[in-house]
């Protein structure tokens, strides 16, 4: 896969980027990149076209916090190793050092982790927090612009609602990032969006510097039954719909890559449902398909050939066991539940052995949840399919199960190399937990984003509430 | 071998009536001794290496030091936690194909149904079922769902080839929804609701003073079929409970005083803000069914929390834990019970509200939910803490039959252990 963030921003671009503050230059770049020599020098303002100019560019800000050591605590890396008594420091946002000591800093806060356990902040590929906000009225019902089989030109990101009150549940969960994707109902639903989980007035003061965006793609029985009057009716006509939008992009793609080339006379005209499946062409922008069944998953895995892309994870895949070998060739992750089955047909065949079975094939598991319940309990779905997968006689190592929530889905959403595990330089998106993280009774007790602890289970003051939550409801954290 | 056969009327109106048998026994008389194991009664305090007798499907005796019988079949528990059987209040078991959407036979058209029983659409060869018992769910409280009135609950055990096998108790409680999903039913408004149901619920009794009257046209007409307004009976004379589905504070107080007014024993289900109508349920002894998940605020439970379960067992009312917010379905209820216990309520209340609990509140206490000589032996041998994701049910016993344990899902999981295929 290539790394999205190797394509940096510049030229009159960099203005776009220098909002996201300090971070790793964005690549949340949704245009054709410019060069930056010709482009700098030679265009004026009124000269350039809206996609020489900022794109919704993220404004988020690290928190200012003192420097952080946990000492004499489990700490659960992500990268093989389970240190017991061990010492994490993390300062300026970054994990700086992990062992069985680490040297304290002046004016550290410094947490006793005795009987703790320390875990990276878990990510969630699959939510739509914000698109379906709480209190889940109509008017709330933002997620599937269902108007057409195919709207790639759609953003998730013009749809969430930052006072969602599911946003600080999910944080007491210990989550500190989820991708947020427009619903299924089309085959293309639109572009989703990376977010931090921290508190926030607009979505820009969410979004992951850094991370690529990702299209919705969703295959099988909700695409066919919402469109059955007017098509796609069937599977063959889902396989249609996504080839005729595909050629369509492909052509979109060559004529603007060649104007952008010598950018010579009028620009070819902007069409945004070309423009962000060009951006899946040109490997800018990572595929998340809904897909239940493992034929169909196959069928997506030859129209990504056929058009030269590569699908980053499928997502709801219950029957990734049945081709785990395929996906692990294909370099596809499978996002699953660990026991979610039944509700519908292309539901039918879970197994809470799934995850167990894909990691076994070598391919990469991924414990997501699309739902607001969930969020507040990936450490719990990761367990249950660890120990379904150890009482089958398919061994996983703890270190596997907290990766199918850390690690793995750092890397289908494009920014491992930022977070996901703890090492040092990484990102410190970190949990502290009361106790095993696979235990049923074990809550995170301290969540940092970024170095800042935006949630602390013992002080109600960290306990942030939504607009929505003020005055009318209870907390509903920290309990 | 003894079987005990006998046969309920299950409807009120004659041209309704339906004879099911029920076999409340097992069809071969055995003798189970399941021995070592921490046992955990329910109706006492732990018992460490202890015995339960199982013989002819019932417990005979449960204890330490217990002389196994000559000819009992022993079940080694040692190092194992031993459990009654789980009872799920808001059970769907049997009523679809799979939990499958457009399959599910829980529900019939209209509003005012409740002379309705989904009992006879229970399919015993379901994959649901088996799921359910891996998760140590031996008997479902089935409910039917729709409508402002839905119909009657029926409880199964979830166990046997055939209908009249599995059900443990053919009419348990009567539905009654005063949520705000039953706004319309009252004309948009709850008090409109509220309105209607003391309507039917006084033409019910009108119509059984005046049965006479009644067939002879003397009678102003009635709010509902004469058969609908008769099903009420049952509920309106305390035979069994009404079951009244409610969210916010106001709706749970509402339920509380009707049943005030209509001496009504009522046993309310779903309770998002229950905590806040907490003292008027522990004053009328008022059982609560509440999902310890829920906490996401709406306008029907702003007071949504995690801690709701808890705050109800401390307040002294009676605790009842479902599934819901979860779509790993009802064989987690374990796990609903231990995320109650992570979020503050004690271990054993919450064993209670999934066993002892709901059994009482469904006129199931003198045959369900403890390990008691005299008991239906309904019995789970866990590998350890119940509510523990490493733990797993290891035996489950119904009506003192081991039962499989094998499900859909394994046979898939089997077949595709080693890739590619060979089929």
């Amino acid at each position: 896969m290539k790394r999205l963030t190797t394509l940096a921003c510049f030229g009159i671009l960099s203005a776009a980027c220098a909002g996201a503050g300090a971070q790793t230059p964005p690549a949340q770049t949704p245009t054709p990149a410019v060069k930056p020599a010709e482009t700098k020098a030679e265009m004026k303002f009124t000269d350039t076209t809206s996609i020489d100019r900022p794109q919704y560019t993220s404004t988020y800000k690290r928190r200012p916090f003192p420097p952080v050591v946990i000492k004499n605590a489990t700490i659960m890396t992500a990268t093989g190793a389970e240190i017991k008594g061990g010492a994490i420091l993390f300062q300026d946002g970054k994990i700086v050092a992990i062992g069985q000591d680490v040297a304290v800093p002046t004016g550290a806060m410094v947490v006793d982790g005795t009987g703790k356990y320390v875990t990276p902040g878990l990510i969630d590929t699959h939510s739509h927090l914000g698109v379906y906000a709480a209190p889940g009225t109509q008017a709330e019902s933002d997620g599937n612009e269902a108007t057409n089989p195919v709207t790639a030109e759609v953003w998730a990101e013009h749809s969430i609602w930052p006072q969602d009150p599911q946003i600080p549940l999910a944080i007491a969960g210990g989550v500190t990032t989820m991708q947020v994707l427009p619903g299924s109902a089309n085959l293309i639903g639109g572009r989703s969006i990376v977010v931090r989980l921290v508190p926030a007035r607009t979505v820009q003061e969410m979004k992951f510097s850094g991370a690529p965006y990702g299209v919705k793609m969703a295959c099988g029985e909700n695409p066919k039954r919402v469109y059955q009057n007017r098509g796609p009716s069937t599977r063959m006509g889902n396989m249609a719909g996504y080839r005729a939008a595909f050629i369509q992009a492909d052509e979109y793609r060559r004529r603007w890559d060649k104007w952008l080339k010598d950018r010579m006379g009028d620009p070819p005209g902007r069409n945004l449902r070309d423009e962000t499946l060009a951006d899946v062409l040109r490997g800018k922008i990572l595929v998340h398909n809904h897909c239940y069944r493992a034929d169909e998953m196959a069928q997506m895995l030859d129209l990504a050939k056929e058009f030269g892309f590569k699908i980053q994870s499928f997502h709801h895949g219950v029957e990734a066991y049945k081709i785990a070998d395929l996906l692990a060739t294909a370099g596809t992750a499978a996002s699953v539940w660990s026991d979610w089955g039944g509700f519908k047909m292309e539901a039918y065949d879970e197994v809470v052995e799934n995850a167990a079975l894909v990691t076994q094939a070598g391919a990469r598991a991924i414990i997501h949840t699309d739902s607001p319940d969930g969020i507040q309990r990936m450490n719990q779905d990761a367990a249950k399919a660890m120990y379904a997968g150890n009482n089958a006689g398919i061994p996983v190592t703890r270190d596997q199960a907290l990766r199918w929530v850390t690690a793995n889905p750092a890397w289908a959403l494009g920014i491992d190399h930022l977070t996901g595990t703890l090492e040092a330089g990484k990102m410190a998106d970190v949990v502290i937990w009361s106790g095993d993280p696979f235990s049923i009774y074990s809550k995170a007790e301290k969540v940092f984003n970024e170095g800042w602890l935006v949630f602390d289970r013992s002080d109600p003051k960290r306990q942030y509430k939504t607009d929505f939550n003020l005055g009318q409801t209870e907390p509903g954290v920290g309990r | 071998m003894k079987l005990t056969t006998h046969f309920v009327a299950l409807c009120g109106p004659a041209r309704y009536t339906l004879l099911l048998a029920t076999l409340s026994l097992p069809l071969a008389a055995q003798t189970v001794a399941i021995t070592g194991g921490t046992i955990f009664p329910v109706s006492g305090p732990k018992i460490a290496h202890g015995t339960v007798l199982i013989k002819d499907g019932k417990i005979t005796t449960v204890g330490v030091n217990i002389a196994v019988p000559s000819g009992a079949t022993v079940v080694d528990a040692t190092g194992k936690w031993v459990t009654p059987g789980l009872i799920h209040a808001s059970s769907n078991s049997g009523l679809a194909v799979a939990e499958l959407g457009g399959f599910r036979e829980s529900s019939v058209n209209g509003e005012v149904n409740p002379s309705f029983n989904p009992r006879e659409a229970i399919d015993p060869a379901a994959i649901s079922i088996p799921i359910s018992r891996t998760g140590g769910v031996t008997t479902g409280i089935l409910l039917p769902g729709g409508g402002f009135l839905p119909g009657q609950a029926v409880a199964v055990d979830l166990w046997g080839d055939r209908i009249e096998k599995m059900i443990a108790k053919p009419s348990v409680a009567l539905l009654l929804d005063l949520s705000s999903g039953s706004k319309d039913a009252g004309g948009g408004s709850r008090a409109g609701t509220l309105a209607r149901i003391r309507h039917l619920f006084a033409d019910a009794v009108e119509l059984s003073r005046r049965g006479a009257d009644y067939k002879k046209a003397q009678i102003q007409p009635l709010s509902a079929p004469a058969a609908e307004l008769e099903a009420l009976l049952p509920a309106l004379r305390g035979m069994i409970p009404v079951l009244i589905s409610a969210e916010k504070q106001t709706d749970i107080e509402n339920a509380v005083r009707l049943a005030k007014e209509f001496k009504l024993k009522i046993v309310v289900i779903g309770g998002t803000e229950a905590w806040k109508a907490a003292p008027a349920l522990a004053a009328a002894g008022v059982p609560v069914v509440v999902g310890p998940l829920r906490d996401i605020p709406n306008f029907d439970g702003l007071g949504a929390r995690l801690d709701n379960v808890t705050l109800l067992a401390q307040a002294g009312v009676k605790v009842i834990i479902m599934v819901t917010n979860d779509g790993g379905g009802e064989r987690n209820l374990r796990y609903s019970a231990g995320n109650a216990v992570r979020n503050g309520m004690t271990w054993d209340q919450a064993l209670r509200a999934i066993t002892l609990t709901p059994a009482e509140a469904f006129g199931l206490g003198d045959r369900y939910g403890t390990l008691e000589a005299g008991k239906v032996a309904n019995v789970v041998i866990w590998s350890g803490d119940p509510f523990e994701f490493s733990s797993k049910a290891e035996k489950v016993f119904i009506r003192g039959q081991e039962t499989s344990l094998r499900t859909r899902e394994n046979e898939l999981r089997d077949r595709y252990r080693k890739l590619p295929v060979e089929y």
